[in-house]
């Protein structure tokens, strides 16, 4: 990086962060094994709350723009996390989504579903392991005699990175995969980096990468994973599995489809596509074969009971609609349209 | 929620071969049928990706419909049929998004059928009606209202965090 500030020991500097994500990123970063060791040669690590001990403090005290590499990974799903953001977008000169939450929501997005009360409902009262008595729940304010506390205010809808602050690059896959991560740090460190705003990996599909062989496919029903044991050398879209491998950007060297299970998508989509789920529905419903709408209607409604968790399992935060429909009021939020989804039922 | 006064925002997807003429033919025949829909020509149903329903949707339609030939009439083959599968595919995924599928519509309008096809936009235009405005993006749209909050962490970050040399 040729604009390196010059620190006391030459290096440049290096953040990682965690915001509303597993920690499996903050794994598969130690994934690349001992070439950490070149990472630490070439930078120092400022800031990994997850690895090593550090103050947000510090990081509020470093200049603008003094940070040379932000590996951030997660979604933003609470003021403090929107606050983490914007904070490590204003301190480092290139900022990357880092994996599949960063960039596109990933599972933590899929809660999109819900607003924050029916989060709460179950997080604090329905799940089976919670013991709350008395029916607490996390209040932004609390009153204490010796002043007022403060807890991060929680979203209704969980956002991307990108839909936060503006990001220079993407590392897709829930995790990114060690190479992948060790191609992007290679890039970075000696600047021979995309135009910002790309995705740093593959343009093409998953299938590309997948060894399985292809011939035209024709589905009568789709089938769920547990139903059949597929045959490990023929296409598992032709056998009636739902592959996303057809609009997954490619990287991960087709893992799933090797132990002969379907890819689900977290490498996220290929160059070009907006919308994951409406590149998925339409391959998805490419494949039917009906021409009869109550066949058709029959053939999805029985073969894709959860169109949202197939479609969107890594991308709902990242869609275009970003969500589902709010009916109970978040926040205190009045729903906009409060009948119409019951009226249809 | 039914609002008399609210317009629906509808867009049309209209195939240029047939439905796109219908609707051309209804305005030279002086049909009389609900303005409400903004038509985008294309050239076939089967050119209609889900992307453009989900953005339409997104961007502020309260419905969106898709008209092209009358299945076997299509001028592409069988696109047609593939643009009735993904409408079937798109309303199964819409449903689970809590939007009721009436907002998205299917229509067969061949270019004789001007009549059939300002029904097919009026009925539409009603049904949308009374489901009441979609307003999408404030179902994500937060505004600023977490300013306050955000803002106060770095005053608390100041104040509480400074350890005194
Ligand atoms: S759809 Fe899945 S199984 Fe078929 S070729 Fe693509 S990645 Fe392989
Ligand atoms: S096959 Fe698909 S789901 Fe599996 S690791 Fe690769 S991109 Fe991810
Ligand atoms: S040409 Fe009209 S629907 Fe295909």
């Amino acid at each position: 990086m040729s604009e390196r500030e010059a620190s006391p020991s030459g290096k440049g500097k290096l953040a990682l962060y965690w915001a509303a994500s597993c920690g499996g990123c903050e794994i598969a970063v130690l994934g690349i094994d001992d070439k950490i060791l070149q990472v630490a040669e070439a930078f120092d690590i400022i800031f990994w709350p997850c690895v090593m001990d550090g103050k947000v403090r510090d990081v509020e005290k470093v200049p603008d723009k003094g940070i040379d590499l932000c590996l951030f990974n997660g979604g933003i799903r609470t003021s403090e996390q929107e606050y983490m953001a914007r904070l490590l977008r204003r301190k480092s000169k290139v900022l990357v989504a880092f994996g599949s939450c960063a960039h596109e929501g990933c599972i933590p997005g899929l809660a999109n579903l819900s607003s924050k009360e029916e989060i709460f409902q179950t997080a604090y009262h329905d799940t089976p392991s919670t013991d709350n008595p008395q029916g607490v729940e996390p209040q932004p304010e609390t009153k204490v005699p010796e002043g007022t506390l403060h807890l991060p205010v929680f979203y209704d809808t969980l956002k991307t990175l990108d839909q936060t602050v503006p990001v220079d690059y993407y590392l897709p896959g829930c995790p990114p995969e060690p190479e992948r991560i060790w191609d992007a740090l290679t890039a970075i460190l000696q600047g021979e980096l995309p135009p910002p705003g790309s995705v740093i990996g593959a343009t093409t599909t998953v299938c590309e990468e997948c060894q399985r062989t292809r011939h035209e496919k024709k589905i009568k029903e789709f089938k769920r994973t547990w139903q059949i044991i597929p045959d490990p050398d023929t296409c598992l879209l032709e056998q009636g599995l739902i592959c996303a491998g057809i609009a997954t950007r490619a990287g991960c060297g087709a893992l799933c489809p090797q132990v002969n299970s379907p890819c689900i998508g977290c490498y996220g989509p290929n160059e070009g596509v907006q919308d994951f789920g409406a590149c998925m529905m339409s391959a998805i419903a490419s494949v039917i074969d009906s021409d009869d709408p109550e066949e058709i209607e029959r053939i999805i409604e029985q073969g894709i009971p959860d169109p949202v968790g197939t479609f969107y399992r890594f991308s709902l935060a990242h869609s275009l609609l970003r969500r589902g429909r709010l009916k109970g009021s978040g926040n205190g939020r009045v729903p906009v349209v409060a009948d119409a989804a019951v009226e249809e039922g | 929620m039914s609002d008399e006064t609210f317009e629906p925002r509808i867009v049309g997807f209209l195939c240029n071969w047939c439905s796109y003429r219908a609707a051309d033919l209804a305005g030279t025949a002086r049909i009389h049928y609900a303005p409400n829909v903004r038509i985008i020509r294309t050239m076939c149903t089967g050119r209609v990706d889900p992307t453009f329903v989900l953005k339409a949707l997104a961007l502020g339609a309260d419905g969106v419909m898709i008209a092209g030939c009358h299945p076997g009439e299509c001028h592409y083959l069988e696109q047609n049929f593939k643009a009735l599968r993904r409408y079937q595919m798109l309303k199964h995924t819409l449903r689970a998004l809590g939007i009721e599928e009436k907002r998205l519509r299917l229509q067969w309008a061949s270019a004789a059928e001007g009549a059939q096809l300002a029904a097919a936009i009026s009925e539409m235009t009603e049904t949308v009606r009374r489901l009441g405005p979609l307003n999408w993006r404030d179902n994500w749209d937060e505004g600023d209202r977490y300013e306050q909050a955000i803002e106060s962490l770095a005053r608390e970050h100041a104040e509480a965090l400074e350890v005194p040399a």
